[in-house]
């Protein structure tokens, strides 16, 4: 139990805080909003999926966060997957495949 | 007391008077307006430039699109979610609905108004309904995400499979739909990933746009079966195209002049094509990715819109010199822009402002605001005579 703490801190400020805490204030909610209406373009709305994939988190567990951060900011070429590095910092793309992975649009 | 009750008297006696009014109203100036996160219409009245009604309860909306009944007294809603549902705009309620699919894509009327059909991503293919009673009358699966679902005429629905690259026409003509099933023509070789299509006006020419290669294709209805013709190949010219934060829309390509136009993909431009041969005879560079690029009914500009980042903004060309001519600045994430029938005003969705901003398309001078949720999609009544709408 003891030795678990730790790590169980670091984990949790890997994921979310402090995620989170890179952003400017005001900036998590525009994020947001952007993935909803913007990825839900692709994705739909709820990011049950559509022309894009499912993005719920039962449907992404398992993927690593670097690689969703890493899907966001460089796409997947051959397909319809937009790269977002043009309008996302690293902070941000990481701040939204956290999202996903959370399920923040429950 | 005396007061309220002459004041009670006069409510009860308008009542009757308003539901006389109300059944008396006619619908060729109506329309409606997607409000895409609460998923609810708004009826909006176009010529006194206000909302008159709100129907609710129509589930997931992002994406949703609208055909109506040729009486133009019914809109039929196709959700992303994969509800349709048939709104009566003169009661302001839902007259129908039916959850039909996991995930849809949009949908059309037959040309005699009996059959509605809905394309689906999930479970790939199209289903077919009574347009009275919403009972499903068919059912054609393509294990594919469909897309480019139009009517065509003779009773025909057009629809390409974005994996496999093929247009399906299932031709209604023969028999009741519920016992007759639909005869197919697939037609292979259209290219790959359609991502979206269109059907000319006069019904006659069924245009894929293709998202995995640089060009169109086209097929001649009339032709039988039709044989796809590849046009507009390699218009990216090799270029690395940009990346696409919105796929654009081929709905509503209506011919300017002697010319139509339509957004390239994966760069900012638009592409002039001359309408019998088929060949580019142009382009127009644009403020950003454009997602809709809209002839006004006179076909003498043509209003564009734009993908995120760059979407709080419209440019309008003027057709004949192929030049930019106005640009406006709506507000944060323009969504849709659709022409008054004859084209004297055009209705704009600002989304993240909460309005419906309404200009005059010759002076360019605003005209007034609606106020909305979310709005997308605003589709009027008149497009229930049109093919392809
Ligand atoms: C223009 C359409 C489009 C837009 C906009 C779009 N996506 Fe995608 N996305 C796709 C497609 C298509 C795929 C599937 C790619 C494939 O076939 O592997 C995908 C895949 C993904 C994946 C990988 C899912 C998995 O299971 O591996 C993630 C994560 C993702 N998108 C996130 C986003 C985010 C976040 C946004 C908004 C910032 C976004 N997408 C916007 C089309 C889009």
């Amino acid at each position: 139990m003891h030795e678990a703490f730790p790590i169980l801190l670091l984990c949790g400020l890997a994921a979310g805080p402090a995620a989170a805490a890179e952003l400017p204030p005001g900036r998590a909610a525009e994020l947001e909003r952007l993935v909803l209406q913007d990825c839900g373009s692709c994705h739909g709305l709820t990011l049950k999926g559509g022309l894009g994939s499912d993005l719920r988190p039962e449907n992404l567990a398992g993927k690593p966060l670097d690689v969703l951060t890493e899907i966001v900011l460089d796409g997947v070429p051959g397909t319809p997957m937009p790269p977002w590095r043009p309008l996302l910092s690293e902070a941000e793309a990481r701040w939204i495949a956290n999202y996903l992975l959370n399920g923040g649009a429950q | 007391m005396t007061r309220f009750m002459a004041l009670l008297c006069l409510v009860l006696a308008a009542l009757p008077w308003r539901a006389q009014a109300d059944s008396l109203r006619a619908t060729g100036d109506l329309g409606v307006v997607v409000e895409r996160a609460s998923g609810a219409l708004l009826i909006i009245d176009q010529s006194d430039h206000a909302a008159i009604g709100r129907v609710e309860g129509l589930g997931d909306l992002s994406h949703a699109s609208v055909v109506f009944s040729p009486d133009e007294r019914f809109a039929y809603v196709f959700g992303r979610d994969g509800g349709l549902s048939k709104v009566d705009l003169l009661t302001q309620s839902v007259a129908g609905r039916v959850l039909q699919s996991g995930n849809a894509i949009g949908g059309a009327i037959s040309d005699d108004g009996r059959l509605v059909a809905v394309s689906n991503y999930e479970p790939g293919g199209v289903r077919v309904f009574d347009a009275g009673t919403l009972k499903m009358v068919a059912d054609i699966p393509t294990g594919s995400k469909t897309i480019g679902l139009v009517d065509a005429p003779g009773r025909r629905f057009v629809f390409t499979l974005w994996d496999a690259g093929e247009t399906w026409i299932a031709d209604f003509s023969k028999g009741e739909a519920a016992v007759t099933p639909p005869k197919i023509t697939r037609v292979q070789g259209i290219g790959r990933n359609p991502y979206d299509a269109l059907i000319t006006a006069d019904g006659r020419r069924y245009i894929a746009g293709l998202f995995g290669e640089d060009g169109l294709t086209a097929l001649d209805l009339w032709q039988q079966p039709p044989i796809p013709r590849r046009i507009l190949a390699g218009y990216g010219r090799g270029e690395e195209p940009l990346p696409v934060y919105k796929m654009p829309h081929l709905e509503g390509w209506a011919l300017a002049g002697e010319r139509f136009v339509l957004p390239a993909v994966g760069r900012h431009e638009v592409l002039w094509i001359d309408s019998r041969s088929l060949e580019e005879v142009g382009r127009t560079r644009t403020h950003g990715q454009p997602v809709f690029a809209v002839a006004r009914p006179d076909g003498q500009q043509v209003w564009v819109n734009f993908a995120h980042p760059l979407n709080d903004t419209v440019e309008v060309i003027d057709t004949p010199s192929g030049e930019v001519i106005h640009r406006l600045t709506p507000g944060p994430a323009v969504l849709h822009m659709e022409f008054t029938p004859r084209g004297h005003e055009v209705w704009v969705s600002v989304r993240d402002a909460g309005r419906i901003d309404i200009y005059d398309t010759h002076s360019f001078e605003k005209l007034g605001e609606v106020a909305a949720q979310n709005p997308s999609g605003i589709f009027f009544t008149a497009r229930a005579h049109r093919t392809g709408l």
